[in-house]
């Protein structure tokens, strides 16, 4: 599992830092930054949790 | 299959009437379950004006719709489904507020305000906010019951922390609550509406100018330190963010939480359990959102291009309203939708607080706000009971954001 984000469309939810929080950050200015790229196979579920509810739909979850 | 509006299946017959009204103050009006089953994306009238608007109903096409580049949120463009009366020559002279932008004027005024409610920053501000809230329980329980929730707890919690973010003297919230309460309103004319705006601004202008000669350590203040370098926005636009960030600061937060507090005293049984396990807090407050979705009509837009919607066409220069009440019972998307369930898995995928670029910016600070009011109660004020009888309470059904008027209790 490999995770992408396009940080000039995120809108600074901050979602993802809160579901997701050994992956996802937020950065000086508030937007996505990715802590690691290649999560473990057990956040799996938390990481789709936080791509489907980013309301700027920015992450995406590669196979 | 694809209609557009000439051949929706209302057509003929006189389309039904936005807003609809909640018949029961726990559910969706009893229109949207229908309207999800069998015409999800169709017409109505609006109650002001009598123009079409269509309504969007399902979880799916909702988030569809707010994610789509091809809507507008600028309230100036013709087709827009105003909810209010605003005459002609008001509106062309009305200052867009942030949620009536587009890109890239909306992207601009949004990335400098995202700093301010990160998760970081909300977790930075929960000491200070417990403070507010035990120092109001305080005084409610040195009262003695009993006591208006609203004004006790509800409303000057929320007022209190936007004041204190923004920089506005919470000597002068008397005023402004008035203020924002009458721009909630759905019945008021275009005079006092106006007059109501007029005053918040002339309030907040004297405020934005005396912070950019003496900038303090407040959001104001460090959003005109930032447009002085990169200059996105006027003086009037500075004012009418501010008048954004109070308004929707504490408004909305103080009826979700007496609508809250309110519903936690009708099922005792999840209360108990949510006093024993404080952890299951947060989930229970998405519920809590979900359920009551209080800005459900805060979603309008208007089609800039054509576009398709569950099989149907929306023109370019139709009016829409994505209705996140509706959404947030979609049977769908969240079984058993009219039931409060504090354990409810999927309850984070609500749409209370808008989906895409115009979701709401201080989503996280209302549920820090949320968390802190409802945890304090819990556990200090056990034997919370409503002090009138639950038919003598009177909900917001006039305005903009859903609410309880007064919540008389006792303990």
């Amino acid at each position: 599992m490999r995770v992408t984000t396009e940080r000039d469309r995120c809108v600074g939810s901050g979602q993802c830092a809160l579901l997701s929080p050994e992956v996802f950050d937020q950065d000086d200015e508030g937007l996505v930054v990715v802590l690691v790229e290649q999560p473990a196979e057990a956040q799996r579920e938390e990481v789709l949790r936080a791509a489907d509810l980013c309301p700027a739909r920015t992450i995406r979850v590669h196979d | 299959m694809t209609q557009s509006a000439d051949t929706a299946p209302q057509a003929g017959s006189p389309l039904p009437q936005f807003p609809m009204r909640r018949t029961c103050p726990f559910s969706e009006p009893p229109e949207y379950a229908g309207m999800r089953a069998d015409h999800p994306v169709s017409r109505a009238a609006l109650k002001v004006n009598g123009k079409p608007a269509w309504l969007v109903t399902r979880h799916e096409h909702v988030r569809q719709v707010l994610g789509d580049s091809r809507v507008s949120s600028d309230l100036k463009r013709p087709g827009y489904p105003h909810q209010f009366h605003i005459p002609e020559e008001m509106l062309a002279q009305v200052r867009l507020m942030m949620l009536n932008m587009d890109p890239p004027e909306h992207s601009a005024q949004r990335r400098m305000l995202i700093p301010e409610f990160t998760a970081r920053r909300v977790r930075e501000m929960r000491p200070r906010i417990q403070q507010i809230v035990d120092e109001h329980v305080d005084a409610m329980l040195a009262a003695g019951g009993p006591v208006d929730l609203v004004t006790a707890l509800a409303l000057p919690v929320p007022s209190l922390v936007i004041c204190e973010l923004l920089g506005v003297p919470y000597e002068d919230h008397a005023r402004f609550e008035e203020w924002s309460a009458a721009m909630m309103n759905h019945d008021l004319s275009p005079a006092e509406y106006g007059a109501a705006v007029q005053a918040l601004d002339m309030y907040l202008d004297e405020l934005v100018t005396r912070k950019e000669n003496e900038p303090g350590d407040d959001l104001i203040s460090r959003f005109l330190e930032k447009n002085r370098a990169e200059r996105v926005a006027d003086h009037a636009d500075v004012v009418t963010m501010a008048r954004l960030m109070l308004v929707g600061g504490h408004e909305t937060t103080a009826n979700m939480i007496a609508l809250g507090v309110l519903a936690l005293l009708r099922h005792p049984e999840q209360t108990a359990e949510l006093r024993a396990d404080p952890a299951l807090l947060p989930n229970a407050i998405e519920e809590l959102l979900r359920v009551f979705s209080i800005s459900d009509s805060g979603t309008a837009r208007v089609a800039v291009e054509d576009i398709e919607v569950g099989g149907v066409t929306i023109r370019a220069g139709e009016g829409i309203l994505a209705l996140n009440n509706a959404a947030d019972h979609d049977e769908s998307v969240f079984p058993d939708p009219g039931t409060l369930d504090i354990h409810r898995k999927e309850a984070r995928s609500h749409l209370a607080f808008g989906y895409g670029i115009h979701q709401c910016i201080g989503a996280n600070l209302a549920r820090v706000e949320l968390e802190t009011v409802y945890g304090t109660l819990l556990r200090r004020v056990p034997g919370l009971r409503l002090a009138v009888a639950p038919d003598e309470l009177r909900f917001k059904d006039d305005a903009m954001v859903y609410g309880v008027y007064e919540l008389p209790v006792t303990w």
